[in-house]
């Protein structure tokens, strides 16, 4: 049962892609849900991950330390990391932490499967 | 402060609690006639002050009090003044700086973000504990008024 402080995240694999969905606002309370799924996700070694933020109208800077946190574990196993279908105000808590080049981000999933 | 808050509200140092803050405040700030990408950056400050002070002042305890103070002022120009205090921990305001952004890790990042977003961010020693946070934003439009009304005949080339 969600209490309201768990994120609903959904997370589909594809071939050798795992799609992660986290779904509503992403803060400090909500961060540690998006931390641990991340963590699992990477646990089975993908190739790639991509981590669609179309469904996240709120981010703060927790939920962009856990994308980093992703990043580095990422960069650690040879997997790509996107970001994909950023909303507006969410792109622009990554361009304040000058993050926004250091992510590799796309317009929504399938342009990041493709990449 | 000679004015009183328009809203002071107390809550504890819960984590859960910060999203009905962000509601409040961005509707607030929303009929205060800041845009869409003010108000978020509104709430985004006061969200990771609230983070903070949650994280670091009362060490995660969920028990701690703070309170938030808004405050719409006119004078000298129309804008908003937060004040978000806490009995914590106490910081040395100069030590409370941001972070290098070239350097990628996670964390950090809270202070680089309310620098940004908005016009005023102070940290004061709070008597008799604890920390108080000043943030003040102008919204777009009334700055662009007061530009207007400062340059107003030169931008229309008159003399």
């Amino acid at each position: 049962m969600n209490n309201g402080q768990e994120l609903d995240i959904q997370v589909e694999n594809r071939d050798d892609s795992v799609i992660v969905t986290p779904i509503g606002e992403v803060d400090l309370a909500r961060s540690p849900s998006l931390r641990s799924r991340l963590k699992q996700v990477l646990g089975e070694s993908p190739n790639r991950l991509v981590v669609d933020l179309s469904q996240v109208p709120y981010m703060d800077s927790s939920g962009v330390a856990t994308l980093v946190e992703a990043l580095q574990q990422c960069r650690a196993h040879d997997c790509s990391l996107f970001l994909a279908g950023l909303q507006d105000r969410v792109r622009s808590v990554f361009e304040i932490a000058r993050l926004d080049t250091v992510f590799t981000m796309t317009a929504d999933t399938t342009s990041a499967l493709d990449a | 402060m000679p004015q009183s808050p328009s809203i002071r509200i107390e809550i504890l140092s819960r984590a859960d609690l910060l999203a009905p803050v962000r509601a409040m405040l961005i509707s607030f700030s929303e009929r205060f006639g800041f845009d869409e990408i003010e108000t978020g950056h509104l709430a985004l400050a006061v969200d990771e002050a609230l983070a903070n002070v949650i994280r670091h002042g009362y060490e995660s305890r969920p028990n701690g009090r703070i309170w938030i103070s808004i405050f719409p002022l006119e004078e000298p120009e129309r804008r908003i003044r937060i004040e978000i205090e806490d009995e914590g921990r106490q910081t040395d305001p100069a030590e409370i700086t941001s972070r290098d952004l070239a350097v990628v890790r996670p964390g950090g990042l809270g202070v680089n973000i309310m620098q940004e977003v908005t016009d005023t961010c102070e940290f004061q020693r709070r008597a008799p504990g604890g920390m108080r946070l000043i943030l003040e934003k102008t919204p777009r439009s009334a700055a662009d008024a007061s530009d207007q009304h400062h340059t107003g005949p030169s931008e229309n080339g008159s003399q």
